[in-house]
């Protein structure tokens, strides 16, 4: 199996005033072609930093990002925006990731803008209504707007933005966090169903290391910038190597912890 | 169906009235506005028209209602054009950031340093009094507002996840602030256009008062206030006209404006 992504040695360091932010530190990772990496990490360990420097919204201080081999920061602006139909994103924040003033139809459409031969018109219109359909939405909902949708609905819309072109890795940055647990159930469920329909490969992003557990074929745990442990997702789940997983595992809430009825006796 | 805010109601009725004032001044006013009746100079209201006459016999309602088309006109005409202007540098610097935003926001801050009137007297003394000079340095003293305004609403939504979700869809900044910027920041802009527009109903009767408004015998709120001066204890009404009309359209445009704000900003709603 090829490998859909790779990052080598990517660094990406701030400047600010005196001393400087290592918010990436030397990480390299490799993602096969319809296997889905987890990265989990607590806020601040450069998780977002990674997805962004992914995604080229940034560019790094040093090192690569090679989407199906080739470099993205080596590539011109126009090579580049021709490569972008094949990596999109998913972002956390269903209420700001979708514009509030255009229809389903057409937000769900706008990565099409990247493909000169994208249908336009009724073809455009059918395409966007399967697509709607395929992440559990109706066709209908192409004319209404992101205000009359649920958080968990407008994520099924922001994923479905990110799949019109047929993309072949999905990045989704903490796509589940901003979701009650039965609707993050239910996303998690439609990730593992796009991935087994279209082979797509996903780089999960994640604080919550119960998500990892739940889909994740491979995980890698970040600390402070730097990778501290990769292996594949049972592995480092049950037999952590690194304090600091060990620690992370520690820390994830589980029903029985929270939950009323076992709550320990003070 | 939601209710409207009063300050919207009341400001819509009596930016309503005015304009409908305007533009049946264009074809039917109970006198002609520039036509002098030597007899009735200086008479009070009711003893010749609605608001009596002026000191050459003037019919003072037909010489408000005509003013109302001078004053509008040359205040909305002057705001569209320092909006449009303002509303371009403001997105413009927020979608580039850097060294242009740095450029065009100085610039801006240099505009708006100086007194509004002193450049309108500047360019009247460069362009000769009239409505393009009235326009014209309006028009500028606008730009500055709009500019800082439209920047600042901008830079919150170039901050927004839907905008890298754009570019991501391979957009750039110009198709972006088409797409995205303009239409999420229009709601402000318009609220902004309403409250200017009667800041510049304002500007305009200030320039007039100085002569540097429209020529005579244009009707014009401002000249009548400056010929009214020396009449001020025999013929009181001659400045109460056209002050009241000033003060009412400033009012009432700020008040559309102001209900406009309490319509389109949910979170003064909830306050409400």
């Amino acid at each position: 199996m090829a490998d859909i992504l790779q990052v080598k040695n990517l660094s990406r360091h701030f400047e600010l005033g005196q001393g400087v932010v290592r918010a990436l530190d030397d990480v390299s990772l490799t993602l096969r072609e319809g296997r889905i990496l987890g990265v989990v990490g607590e806020s601040g360990s450069g998780k977002s930093t990674l997805a962004k420097l992914v995604m080229a919204l940034d560019r790094p201080t040093s090192g690569q990002v090679l989407i199906d081999g080739r470099d993205l920061f080596a590539m011109t602006p126009r090579e580049l925006r021709r490569a972008r139909r094949h990596f999109q994103m998913v972002f956390q924040d269903p209420y700001g990731s979708l514009d509030p003033r255009q229809s389903v139809g057409r937000i769900v459409a706008e990565p099409l803008y990247l493909d000169p031969e994208a249908p336009r018109g009724a073809a455009r219109r059918r395409l966007v209504a399967d697509l709607l359909e395929d992440v559990g939405l109706a066709a209908a909902d192409a004319d209404r707007f992101p205000h009359e949708f649920s958080g968990g609905q407008r994520q099924r819309i922001a994923i479905a933005r990110a799949l019109i072109t047929r993309p072949r890795l999905l990045v989704a940055d903490e796509a589940t966090s901003a979701l009650d647990l039965t609707v993050q159930k239910q996303i998690l469920e439609l990730i593992l169903k796009l991935r087994d329909e279209h082979g797509i490969s996903v780089l999960f992003i994640t604080h919550n290391i119960g998500v990892v557990d739940e889909i994740c074929d491979e995980v890698a745990v970040m600390q402070d910038g730097r990778l501290v442990e990769t292996g594949p997702a049972r592995q480092v789940l049950d037999e952590p190597r690194q304090d600091y997983t060990r620690k992370l595992l520690a820390a994830e809430p589980t029903l029985n912890v929270i939950g009323r009825r076992n709550r320990a006796p003070v | 169906m939601r209710r409207l805010p009063l300050s919207l109601i009341i400001g819509g009725a009596i930016t309503a009235l005015l304009i409908g004032a305007a533009l049946l001044s264009r074809v039917w006013t109970p006198a002609d506005p520039t036509a002098m009746n030597v007899l009735n100079r200086l008479k009070g209201p009711g003893e010749a028209g609605l608001l009596g006459a002026d000191q050459i016999g003037r019919d003072v309602f037909s010489i408000v209602m005509a003013g109302a088309w001078t004053s509008l006109g040359v205040a909305f005409t002057a705001t569209i054009i320092g909006g449009a202007v303002g509303t371009l540098v403001g997105v413009t610097a927020a979608a580039r950031g850097g060294a242009i935003e740095r450029v065009l926001m100085a610039a801006n801050g240099v505009l708006f340093s100086f007194p509004p009137i002193l450049s309108a007297i500047l360019l009247g003394a460069l362009m000769g009094p009239g409505a393009l000079t009235s326009i014209t340095a309006i028009g500028i003293f606008m730009v500055p507002v709009f500019a800082r305004i439209s920047r600042a609403a901008a830079m919150q939504i170039w901050a927004r996840d839907f905008v890298q979700a754009a570019r991501m869809a391979g957009k750039g900044q110009a198709l972006i602030t088409v797409q995205h910027v303009i239409p999420n920041i229009q709601a402000q802009i318009i609220v902004q256009l309403a409250i200017q527009t009667g800041l510049g109903i304002l500007s305009e009767a200030g320039l007039s008062f100085l002569g540097m408004g429209v020529a005579p015998p244009t009707p014009s709120w401002g000249r009548m206030l400056a010929d009214a001066q020396t009449y001020i204890s025999a013929a009181p009404h001659l400045v109460l006209a056209p002050g009241l009309a000033i003060a009412v359209a400033v009012l009432g445009l700020n008040l559309l404006g102001d209900g406009l704000r309490d319509l389109t900003d949910p979170r003064r709603r909830q306050a409400s």
